[in-house]
């Protein structure tokens, strides 16, 4: 065990416990339980947003996953994870202002809310709550099996004790203390994954002698690895390319990003947070997938790409301040899970409950239930993450792709245009599922490209076609809120 | 009766939009404009291939800037609750 490691890990959990239990007095307090529990009250200010916004997005990928494969690729995957930059300001600038506008009229608390509002449409609805609750869970449980993994090789605990210890500590916070509590945690937690960043980019630059020397070795090694096509030259442009649709783009249609653009206080929060999110997710996604590359002169023949971050980092720098940039990756782990937890718990409870089966629900029952459903997902998907099964492993890597052919035009027509109708939405979520499902199975990399883009394009044009014909056939009113 | 608000809402989504081509041509062009060529001959700024630079870097602090002057330029402050609207 390495104690001088271990012990800022710990710390940096009681604070995360502390906050959870703060945030817990705000929601007893509060007078309306759906807006604080599910919202955090539409509080949050430009710090806030901008670092809930980037916790949420950044993951276990970008901290354990992206740094391994920029190890064996070089400077190329760097040149794609800069694709996520638009994540920072794109979102919040697209659904910005009119988002948050629209859901406070209509009284909007999650993304169904609004598509609810807007299509009226009980296909919609379901389908949404289907894709959502699948989706999410799937993508939840790898965090999870991420998250047990990091502990297990930092204190050569079991896989099982470690994902228990994980999972009890996050549990508690999100469902004791809501939004709220995900929001702050998440702001400790993005900092940490800045600071991480860039402590363990200068140390790594300072052991590999420099920046001349690493990129010396790469070329050295294989000239490939400084090059924009990737060390076996696999990286083609187009490929490159899509994942602009991927990861920067098509993020518009996340339920968790989206809803977070509903949930801040005011326009000068949003400018702020704008700036500060670029500026965040930049400087994540450049420095974490850089050190990948740089670790490979550093620390030649590591075999297990997720393996490159933590050993890079017990290596190069002293043992406290490793704890502290180890629990980097720890954040963004569980600022993913928490997130995604409070979303499939809103869905279940504010989406399916309180829409079909009990609508005149109290506002005790509501606060029960609520409770009780964010506990059941979030114990259901330990219980998955001890033995986790191939297939579910398999479903989240595609859950990012899947919910943005689901939601993506959906949330923009519906929007910005004053044609869109239900059976556009309805026809664009099945063309984009299940295009998405047979591309991602069956045709990996169709002309090239990332699987996404195909359904991204097929669901914009069945949506306008569709509500096109639709308006023909049935003269529909144009809606706009 | 479309709210006034909605207009400024959509010019700012526009500019979302506007930045985001920009970014990507600046992304692309330098990486595979500058970066195409035999990977021996690079030219290196700042101990980085110049492709990576211009593109990874210098692009993205570019970005950055562009989008801090779309904040205090274009962006306008307005109320979002429909209570203050009215007053």
């Amino acid at each position: 065990m390495h104690w001088a490691v271990i012990v800022p890990l710990f710390v940096f959990l009681l604070i995360i416990f502390g906050i959870g239990i703060w945030a817990n007095r705000q929601v007893v307090n509060s007078n309306s339980f759906l807006q604080e529990y599910f919202l955090g009250g539409r509080e949050m200010g430009g710090f806030l947003l901008a670092m809930t916004m980037m916790a949420t997005y950044g993951s276990a990928s970008s901290f354990i996953g992206g740094p391994g494969v920029a190890y064996n690729t070089g400077l190329g995957w760097v040149l794609l994870a800069m694709a996520q930059l638009p994540a920072g300001y794109f979102v919040l600038m697209v659904l910005g202002k009119k988002f948050a506008i629209v859901a406070r009229r209509i009284e909007a608390i999650t993304l169904i809310d609004f598509l609810k509002k807007r299509y009226d449409s009980h296909t919609i609805i379901i389908l949404s709550a289907i894709s959502i609750i699948i989706f999410l869970f799937a993508s939840m449980m790898a965090q999870w099996v991420g998250g047990a993994r990091l502990i297990e090789s930092l204190t050569g605990l079991s896989y099982t004790t470690a994902l228990l210890i994980f999972a009890a500590s996050v549990l508690i916070y999100v469902v004791i203390g809501g939004f709220r509590a995900v929001a702050l945690t998440d702001a400790l937690q993005g900092s940490i994954m800045i600071i991480g960043t860039v402590i363990l980019l200068v140390a790594t630059v300072i052991a590999g002698g420099g920046v001349d020397n690493i990129m010396q070795s790469l070329v050295t090694e294989n000239p490939n690895l400084v090059s924009p096509f990737g060390a076996d030259q696999s990286l083609t442009p187009l490929y490159v390319s899509t994942f602009w649709i991927l990861i920067g783009l098509g993020v518009i249609g996340l339920p968790q990003i989206a809803v977070r653009a509903m949930s801040y206080k005011d326009s000068k929060s949003l400018h702020r947070a704008i700036i500060i999110g670029t500026i965040g997710i930049g400087t994540i996604m450049f420095g974490m997938h850089l050190i990948g590359v740089f670790a490979r002169p550093v620390m030649p023949g590591i075999e297990i790409g997720d393996k490159v971050m933590p050993l890079l980092t017990l290596e190069v720098l002293p043992p406290v301040l490793a704890g502290v940039v180890l629990a980097a990756p720890m954040a963004a782990i569980m600022s993913t899970v928490n997130a995604l937890l409070i979303l499939v718990s809103s869905t279940v409870v504010k989406d399916i409950y309180l829409n079909y089966i009990n609508p005149k629900a109290t506002d005790k029952q509501i606060k029960t239930r609520s409770f009780w459903v964010t506990t059941i997902i979030g114990v259901t998907v330990v219980l998955f993450a001890v033995n986790p099964p191939e297939l579910l492993i398999m479903l989240n890597l595609f859950a990012f792709g899947g919910l943005e052919s689901a939601f993506l035009w959906s949330v923009v027509f519906g929007l910005y245009w004053k044609k869109a109708n239900k059976y556009g939405a309805i026809s664009s979520m099945i063309v984009g599922i299940g295009l998405y499902i047979y591309i991602s199975e069956f045709q990996k990399n169709l002309f090239g490209m990332h699987s996404v883009t195909i359904p991204i394009l097929a669901s914009l044009i069945a949506f306008v076609v569709v509500s096109l014909i639709a308006n023909k056939v049935k003269k529909i009113e144009d809606y706009h809120f | 009766m479309q709210d006034k608000r909605f207009k400024i809402a959509h010019k700012e989504a526009l500019i979302g939009v506007v930045l985001v081509i920009m970014n990507f041509a600046i992304w692309y062009g330098f990486a595979y404009g500058l970066g195409s060529g035999d990977p021996t001959e690079y030219k290196y700024v700042f101990g980085f291939p110049a492709w990576f630079f211009y593109s990874c870097i210098a692009g993205t602090i570019f970005m950055i800037i562009c989008i801090w002057l779309a904040m205090k330029l274009f962006f306008k402050d307005i109320p979002l609750d429909e209570e203050e609207e009215k007053r």
